[in-house]
């Protein structure tokens, strides 16, 4: 009785497991659909969008509408392609992104490893900057921004996404820190290492997954982020986000779809990237931060 | 004056105080042992010593050179923690010269230093690896080639052996022992197991409450302790401690108390300290180990008193090297500790033979030692 009841414990598993995988194939299928159709549409001419099936694939294949969407394509009054707005992004998040994480990194290893008076509340006020909507700092920051001379430049967009990422890298850090065990700095403390001779020997070192996570989470909102990109730079200066749109609402001419589909892929190309090489450090980070809080 | 002075040092967090007034001087070469069960400040204190913990109040001096204040890596000291706090990113030979490296202690010494270590340990195989490729008593030894190194003052150590299985902690300790031998070095070392704290040190300080209990050599503690919770606290079994009444008998006092058939048992205290006389005709507690109740054949040769105890046998426990024998004893269980191939029975009545020298009398109310 034992062993036939095992055996049918085993078939109807394996049942369940085909039923399980046809269900997330189909769900796959179902998210990668929008991003095949991009493809599809950004590698055909424009007379085979306007005149027939989006779905369908190209009979002539051609790159002509890439090339012209980097190099050529008609950006609000420039004819210039989305090169040089993707120079400004990658030079506006690079910074931003390593500033807001070892800034980050810093906050969390003095807010767990040396207390002082008051180190909740500036946490819990740091936190609270996570929640604060986007739309609230325009102005005052827009303020800021003019006073300090640098309105409308890719360093007024670096300070600007630096600072409102703080309070996540902070969170992601204290987490992972407080999960860290203190005996480790008390004994570099007892070895004579200093506080920044901890923090670079000791604590940096073992802060790979976090890092990670910090580094995906922070690169793909400065990268994504359309608000302060259009609000803070202008013209030759704006982020890649903000070319976009403005390939794709510009009012001359005919609007050519294969090449906006081939300027969207690549403004998402990058944060894609970014998920593919690191995302699993991503998931195991998250995990190890969440272990203790 | 001592090598190691804890002078009147208390702790506290806000308005609680956690230690209170500490004053032991430790000399050199000495293995001091801070063993009680958990809270009872002994880790805070060693803490104090390194300087990871502020001084409220009193001073901590190491050779005469006040420490209050100091930071700990001026103060001469290294520590092993329970963790062994091994810097996962780095090679065991990092992590053995970090400290030197953070000294300022050029390259070329570092690496003799290291060398010299990793052959006093055994490890000079492992230098290459990193700490989580080591099995605990390997990551023990690094731990402790780390403090070695730095040729410190004072050793601390905080419950070393307390992450290890129970084979490898009597291994290590007896190595630890060894190392203390033949480096001679002061060494001031946290435990909650009491039997570390008798096997290792050459004197034992018990914490309980954030007071020192008492302090003193192995011995001293054993078999004169200050009070009750000394008493019962060291040793395994635990002394046996019964509620007796203390009468005076043809001109020797007498401990008075119930066998396990209800009927009077009285055990003669012709050595009985002198401060006895006050409690004749009142209760107190009678303390006696295990060990000081055994099978007549069995009983101590020098011992100058033994008394005869007729009772009857509860359970017997063989143990392989003894057999440990419960019996009811003033209405309490009583534990006593019989060579392996004595004959006793459940059940069955038995003459106990009671080593009296060995027995000590505690105030009911103080619960000090009556001496």
């Amino acid at each position: 009785m034992a062993a036939a009841s095992t055996e049918t414990a085993i078939r109807s598993s394996n049942v369940t497991r085909v039923f399980i995988y046809l269900v997330l194939l189909l769900f796959a299928l179902f998210y990668l659909l929008p991003f095949g159709i991009m493809l599809v549409n950004s590698l055909k001419p424009l007379s085979e969008i306007t005149g027939g099936n989006m779905i369908a694939l190209p009979r002539d294949w051609t790159i002509a509408p890439w090339l012209s969407a980097w190099s050529t394509a008609q950006i609000g009054v420039e004819p210039t392609g989305l090169r040089p707005y993707f120079i400004n992004s990658i030079v506006m998040a690079v910074p931003a992104v390593v500033l807001s994480t070892v800034v980050g990194a810093l906050n969390g290893y003095v807010l767990t490893k040396w207390h002082f008076r008051g180190a909740t509340i500036i946490f819990g006020l740091l936190l609270f900057s996570c929640f604060i909507p986007f739309q609230i700092v325009l102005i005052p920051m827009a303020r800021i921004l003019g006073l300090l001379d640098i309105a409308g430049t890719t360093t007024g967009l670096i300070l600007v996404h630096f600072v409102y990422g703080i309070g996540f890298t902070t969170l992601y850090f204290r987490n992972y820190y407080a999960a860290f065990p203190t005996e480790l700095v008390r004994a570099a403390q007892i070895d004579g290492a200093g506080f920044f001779q901890i923090f670079w020997r000791i604590m940096l070192p073992s802060s790979g997954p976090i890092i990670a996570v910090s580094f995906i989470w922070q690169f793909t909102n400065i990268w994504n982020d359309f608000l302060f990109g259009a609000s803070f730079a202008s013209g030759g200066g704006a982020p890649m986000t903000v070319a976009l749109n403005n390939l794709v609402n510009s009012s001359t001419g005919v609007r050519e779809y294969n090449v906006h589909f081939a300027g969207a892929i690549m403004a998402a190309a990058p944060t894609l990237l970014v998920y593919i090489v690191a995302g699993r450090y991503f998931v195991r980070g998250l995990m190890a931060g969440s272990v203790k809080g | 004056m001592g090598f190691l002075d804890i002078d009147n040092v208390t702790k506290s967090y806000g308005a609680v105080e956690v230690l209170h007034k500490v004053d032991i001087d430790v000399q050199e070469g000495e293995f001091l042992v801070l063993v009680g069960p958990s809270g009872c400040g002994k880790s805070t204190l060693l803490n104090m010593i390194a300087g990871l913990e502020g001084i409220t109040s009193g001073e901590i001096r190491i050779k005469d050179r006040v420490m209050n204040g100091v930071h700990p890596s001026r103060r001469n000291i290294a520590m092993v923690f329970q963790s062994y706090a091994l810097y996962p990113n780095m090679t065991v030979g990092k992590n053995i010269t970090f400290g030197l490296e953070m000294h300022g202690t050029p390259k070329p010494e570092r690496e003799k230093a290291m060398k010299d270590v990793a052959q006093l340990l055994q490890i000079e195989h492992l230098l290459d690896r990193k700490p989580g490729q080591l099995s605990g008593g390997q990551r023990q030894r690094v731990a402790m080639g780390r403090a070695l190194v730095r040729n410190p003052d004072v050793f601390l150590f905080d419950e070393p052996l307390s992450n290890l299985d129970a084979k490898l902690r009597v291994d290590m300790r007896t190595e630890i022992k060894k190392l203390h031998h033949r480096l001679g070095t002061t060494i001031v070392y946290v435990t909650h197991d009491q039997i570390e704290a008798m096997t290792l040190s050459t004197r034992i300080a018990v914490m309980f409450n954030g007071y020192v209990q008492q302090l003193g050599t192995p011995k001293e503690i054993y078999d004169t302790p200050a009070n009750l919770f000394v008493a019962t606290f060291m040793g395994s079994p635990a002394m046996n401690v019964l509620k007796v009444k203390l009468e005076e008998r043809n001109g020797v006092p007498h401990a008075v108390m119930a066998g396990a058939d209800g009927a009077e048992r009285a055990l003669a205290m012709p050595n009985a300290p002198a401060a006895a006389k006050a409690y004749l005709g009142r209760e107190v507690m009678l303390g006696i180990r295990p060990e000081a109740i055994t099978d007549p054949e069995g009983a101590d040769r020098n011992a100058r008193n033994i008394q005869p105890l007729a009772n009857t046998v509860g359970v017997t426990e063989p143990a392989g090297a003894d057999t440990f024998v419960t019996m009811t004893l003033a209405g309490k269980d009583c534990v006593a500790r019989m060579r392996a191939d004595a004959d006793v029975r459940p059940g069955q009545p038995f003459d106990f033979a009671v080593n009296m020298d060995k027995a000590v009398l505690f105030d009911i109310e103080t619960e000090t030692r009556i001496a």
